[in-house]
C-alpha cells in the first residue's frame, strides 16, 4: 500500500461508498471541481479525457443514428438532402478528431505510459492539461457548428465546395479541427519526449509494453503530419473569407492541390487511429493467452514501419481526381507495401494465441474481435489499393465499410477492450464480468451485421453521401439498420455497467488479470506519484507465465 | 566564447545572400529557380550546423531535424510526380483558357 | 546559475535533455508547417509559371533582401546571446537577445510598409484602391504571397516577445537558465530558416 505523500484518510473523510484504496490513490486526496480542473497528473487528465470523448462520441453517435434511419427508406423521407449533408458531416468530423483520434492516446495513452515504463508523470505535464483544454476548447468550436445549424461539406472539406460554394458554419468547423490539431501536436511532443526521457532504470528499449512502442510510433506522426492539416485548413478558410483561389479552378486554382495536402495528413490520421489499438492487442494478446508475445521485434518494428510508409500512400485516395497516372501507380504499389507491416503483427498476435491458455472475460474478447475485424478491414483496405478495382467501388459503400471495419471494428473494439482491462488499475473496481462479455458479443455481431452488408451494396454500385437510393438496395441497407440497433445497444451497455462499477463493482486488486507490465505492481488505483522509488527493471517483457502477480522487479 | 565562428558565419550567410539575388538575374531560365534552392538549402545548413549547434547535439535531436526534411521531400516529390506528369484529358475540350487545358 | 528540478525528472540533466528534445520535435513539427506552405507555393508556381514570375518581380526586393539580412544578423546575434549565457556572461547576453528582438521589429516594421506598399499599387486581393492583377494567376501568387509572409510574421512575433522576456529576465535574480535561452534561440533560428527558403520562392522566382 503506498502512502505517497497523502495523508491517511480517516474513516469520517471517506466519501460515502468510497474505498479505502480510493481514498489513497490519484482519485482521493483534493477532489474539488478545481482541483480535477487544475490537475496536471497524467492520471487525472486521462479521466478529463475519458469524459470529454465519451460525450462527443454520443453526439456523432447521434447523427449515425440519424443516418441509418433515413436510410431505411429508399426516398428521402426523414432528412432533406441538405440534412443529411450535415449529419454525415458532423459524424465524420466529430468521430475522426474528437473521437477516434484522441481516444485511446490521451485516454489510455496519458494514464498508462507513466506507469508503463515507471515514470512519476510524463516529461511535461503542464503542457498536458494545455492539451487538454486546447481540445475542449476545439469541441466547443464544434458544438457551435452543430447548434448553429451543421457543415455538409464531408468531415473531408473537399474544395471548392468547402471553400466556395458550400452554405453554413463552415468556418467555425475549420477553427474547430485546426485547434484540436494543437491539441495533437503538443500530445504528441510530451509523449515523444517521455518515451526517450523518463524511462526507469533498466528499461531499456527491448523491455518497453509495446503499447508504449505503438503509442511512440502514434506521436511521430502526430507531431509531423498534423502541422500539414494546420496548414491547409487555414487555407480554406482564407480562401472562403477572402476568396483567395488557390483551390478554385474558376480562378485559375487546383482542388487537387488541397486533395493533396489534406490527405497527406489524413492518411497518417488513420494510422493515428489504428497504431494505439494495436498497442492494445499487444497488451490483452498476451494477457489472454497468459504467454510471451511472439515476435516481440517483429511487432515493435512493424509498428514503426507502418508509421513511415503511412506517410508515403496518401494519394490512394485520389485515384480517380485527376492524378496523373504515373502517381497513382506509385500510390498503389506504396499502399500494398503499408499493409505488409499490420499483416506481420496479425501473424506474431495469432502465433501468440497458439498453444496458449486463453482467458475468455470480456477484454480478451474484445481483442479477438479487434483481430478478425481488422483483418477484414485490411484485405478490403488491398482491394481498394489496387487501382482498376478502386475506381469500380471508389465512393461507394465499399469504400464505408472498409473504413468502419478499421476504425470501429478495429479502433472502438480495442478502445473497448482496453477500457475493461484497465478499468481496475484505473478506478480500483472490477466491473460485472457476464455484462462484459455480453457487450463484447453483441458488439461483434451487431457491428459485423451493420457493415457487412455495406460491402455488397458498395460493389453493387451503392454511393456514398447519398440519402436517397433505388429501391433494389432497400433490403441490405434494412439489415445494416437493423445491426446497428443491435450496435447502439451493444455501446450503451459498458456505459452502464461501469458507472454501476464505481458504487458496486468489487475492489480490484493490484493484478487482477495475473498479467506483466509495471503498471500492475502498483495499487489499483494508482496513487499519485506512482511510484515511490524508481523501479529497476530486470525482466524481459510479457515474461509469462508468472510465478506470482505481482512485483516483477 | 566562440564568436568568431559565429561572426564568420554570418558573413558566409551574407555572402550566400548576395549570390541567390545575383544568380536571379542571370539569363538561365528554370535553372536559377534550382540554384537558388541549393544557397537556400545551403543556408539552412550552416544555420542548422552552427548557430543552432546541431553538431553538438544527440543523435536524436539531429534525427528530429532530418525527419521533417525528409518527409517535406516525399510531400513535394510526389506533388511533381502528380503534376509535371499529368496527360490531357481526351474528355476536355481544349482552348485558349488555362484552366481548362490543366484538368 | 542553478535551474530548479521539476517533477517528474529525477534529475536536471536529464529534464535539460528532455526540454532540448521537446523544443526539437516541436521545431519539427513547425518545419512541416511552413514547409507545407512553401510546397503549395511551389504548387501554384507550376500551375502558371509566367504570372508566378512576373508578379514575383513587382514585390519589393530592396526590402526583402534587407528584411533576409536582418534576420540573419538577429540569428548571429541570438547565437551569441545563447553563447554569452553559457558562459555566465548575463550582460553580453541581455545586450545580444535584445538587439536580436529590435532586428525583429525592424523586420516587422519594413514587412508592414512592404503590405502598405502592395495594398496601394493594387497588389493587395479583396483590398485597396484598385484590383491590379493581370492574371488569375497573378491574383494566386498575391494569396500565397500574403498567407506565407503572414504566417511568418506570427511567428516573428511570438519570437521577438520570447526573445525580449528572456532579455527583460536576464536583468534580475530569476535569470532563465542556458537550456532555456538556447531553447528560444533555436525557434528563432527556424524561423530564420523558413524565411531563408520564402525569399527566394516569393522574391527571386523570375
Amino acid at each position: 500500500m503506498s502512502r505517497a505523500g497523502l495523508h491517511d484518510a480517516r474513516p469520517e473523510e471517506l466519501a460515502p461508498l468510497q474505498t479505502e484504496a480510493e481514498a489513497a490513490s490519484y482519485l482521493g486526496g483534493d477532489t474539488s471541481l478545481r482541483a480535477w480542473l487544475t490537475t496536471t497528473d497524467h492520471k487525472r487528465i486521462g479521466v478529463l479525457y475519458l469524459i470529454a470523448i465519451t460525450c462527443f462520441f454520443a453526439i456523432a453517435a447521434v447523427a449515425a443514428a440519424l443516418i441509418r434511419i433515413e436510410l431505411l427508406t429508399p426516398q428521402g423521407d426523414l432528412l432533406t438532402a441538405e440534412g443529411y449533408n450535415r449529419a454525415f458531416t458532423i459524424h465524420g468530423i466529430i468521430m475522426v478528431w474528437f473521437f477516434l483520434i484522441p481516444s485511446i492516446p490521451n485516454v489510455f495513452g496519458n494514464f498508462l505510459i507513466p506507469l508503463m515504463i515507471g515514470a512519476r508523470d510524463l516529461a511535461f505535464p503542464r503542457l498536458n492539461l494545455a492539451s487538454w483544454y486546447i481540445f475542449v476548447f476545439g469541441g466547443l468550436f464544434t458544438l457551435a457548428a452543430v447548434i448553429f445549424g451543421g457543415v455538409d461539406t464531408g468531415w473531408t472539406f473537399y474544395t471548392p465546395l468547402s471553400s466556395t460554394y458550400a452554405n453554413g458554419n463552415v468556418v467555425l468547423a475549420l477553427a474547430a479541427v485546426f485547434i484540436a490539431g494543437w491539441s495533437s501536436i503538443l500530445t504528441g511532443i510530451n509523449f515523444i519526449v517521455t518515451i526517450h526521457k523518463l524511462r526507469a532504470p533498466g528499461m531499456t528499449w527491448g523491455r518497453l509494453p509495446l503499447f508504449v512502442w505503438m503509442h511512440y510510433a502514434t506521436a511521430l506522426i502526430l507531431v509531423l503530419a498534423t502541422p500539414v492539416l494546420t496548414v491547409t485548413l487555414l487555407l480554406v478558410a482564407a480562401e472562403r473569407i477572402f476568396g483567395l483561389g488557390i483551390f478554385n479552378p474558376a480562378l485559375g486554382g487546383d482542388p487537387l492541390l488541397f486533395q493533396h495536402l489534406f490527405w497527406f495528413y489524413s492518411h497518417p490520421a488513420v494510422y493515428i487511429m489504428v497504431l494505439p489499438a494495436m498497442g492494445v492487442v499487444s497488451e490483452l494478446v498476451p494477457a489472454a493467452a497468459h504467454k510471451k508475445l511472439f515476435g516481440y521485434w517483429f511487432v515493435a518494428c512493424s509498428g514503426l514501419a507502418i508509421a513511415l510508409v503511412g506517410f508515403l500512400v496518401w494519394g490512394h485516395h485520389m485515384f480517380v481526381s485527376g492524378q496523373s497516372a504515373f502517381a497513382s501507380t506509385i500510390f498503389s504499389f506504396l499502399s500494398l507495401i503499408v499493409a505488409v507491416p499490420s499483416a506481420i503483427k496479425v501473424y506474431n498476435w495469432t502465433a501468440t494465441l497458439y498453444k496458449g491458455s486463453i482467458a475468455l472475460d470480456a477484454p480478451f474478447l474484445f481483442a479477438m474481435g479487434f483481430i478478425g475485424l481488422f483483418v477484414m478491414g485490411g484485405l478490403t483496405g488491398l482491394m481498394l489499393a489496387l487501382l482498376a478495382i478502386d475506381v469500380h467501388v471508389h465512393d461507394t459503400y465499399f469504400v464505408v465499410a472498409h473504413f468502419h471495419y478499421i476504425m470501429v471494428g478495429g479502433a472502438v473494439t480495442a478502445f473497448l477492450g482496453a477500457a475493461h482491462f484497465w478499468w481496475p488499475k484505473m478506478f480500483g473496481r472490477m466491473y460485472n464480468e457476464a455484462w462484459g462479455r455480453t457487450s463484447a458479443v453483441l458488439i461483434f455481431i451487431g457491428f459485423n451485421v451493420t457493415f457487412f452488408p455495406q460491402f455488397l451494396l458498395g460493389y453493387m454500385g451503392m454511393p456514398r453521401r447519398y440519402h436517397v437510393y433505388p429501391p433494389e438496395f432497400q433490403t441490405l441497407h434494412v439489415i445494416s439498420t437493423a445491426g446497428a440497433g443491435l450496435l447502439g445497444l451493444g455501446y450503451l451497455l459498458p456505459l452502464i455497467y461501469f458507472l454501476y462499477s464505481f458504487r458496486h463493482g468489487r475492489p480490484a486488486s493490484a493484478n487482477p488479470w495475473a498479467a506483466t507490465g509495471l503498471e500492475w505492481t502498483v495499487p489499483s488505483p494508482p496513487p499519485e506519484h506512482n511510484f515511490e522509488e524508481p523501479p529497476v527493471v530486470i525482466r524481459a517483457p510479457y515474461d509469462y507465465p508468472l510465478s506470482h502477480d505481482s512485483s516483477l522487479r | 566564447m566562440r564568436i568568431g565562428r559565429l561572426v564568420l558565419t554570418w558573413i558566409a550567410l551574407l555572402v550566400l545572400l548576395a549570390l541567390t539575388i545575383a544568380s536571379s538575374f542571370l539569363p538561365i531560365g528554370d535553372w536559377s529557380q534550382l540554384i537558388n534552392f541549393v544557397i537556400a538549402a545551403a543556408k539552412a545548413a550552416l544555420i542548422l550546423w552552427i548557430f543552432m549547434k546541431m553538431r553538438e547535439e544527440t543523435a536524436l535531436v539531429r534525427l528530429a531535424a532530418i525527419t521533417s526534411a525528409v518527409l517535406l521531400l516525399v510531400l513535394g516529390g510526389m506533388l511533381a510526380a502528380d503534376y509535371e506528369l499529368r496527360s490531357p484529358s481526351p474528355y476536355v475540350l481544349t482552348d485558349a483558357s488555362s484552366v481548362a487545358s490543366r484538368i | 546559475m542553478t535551474i530548479v528540478r521539476h517533477e517528474p525528472f529525477p534529475d536536471i540533466a536529464r529534464q535539460r535533455e528532455a526540454d532540448r528534445l521537446g523544443m526539437a520535435v516541436f521545431l519539427a513539427s513547425e518545419a512541416m508547417l511552413f514547409g507545407a506552405v512553401v510546397m503549395g507555393l511551389l504548387a501554384l508556381r507550376s500551375f502558371e509559371p509566367a504570372s508566378f514570375a512576373a508578379t514575383s518581380q513587382r514585390l519589393n526586393l530592396v526590402a526583402g533582401s534587407v528584411n533576409t539580412a536582418v534576420l540573419l544578423t538577429s540569428s548571429l546575434l541570438v547565437a551569441i546571446g545563447a553563447e554569452a549565457r553559457a558562459c555566465d556572461r548575463q550582460r553580453l547576453a541581455r545586450w545580444a537577445l535584445g538587439c536580436a528582438a529590435l532586428l525583429g521589429l525592424v523586420f516587422l516594421a519594413i514587412k508592414g510598409s512592404e503590405y502598405v506598399q502592395e495594398y496601394g499599387e493594387g497588389l493587395m486581393p479583396g483590398a485597396g484602391p484598385k484590383q491590379d492583377f493581370a492574371t488569375p494567376g497573378a491574383r494566386m501568387f498575391m494569396d500565397g504571397y500574403f498567407v506565407a509572409t503572414a504566417l511568418h510574421a506570427l511567428h516573428v512575433t511570438i519570437g521577438v516577445a520570447m526573445l525580449a522576456g528572456c532579455a527583460w529576465r536576464l536583468r534580475g535574480d530569476d535569470a532563465p537558465s542556458t537550456v532555456a535561452v538556447e531553447n528560444i534561440g533555436l525557434y528563432w533560428h527556424l524561423v530564420d530558416i523558413v524565411w531563408v527558403f520564402l525569399f527566394p520562392v516569393l522574391y527571386l522566382s523570375r
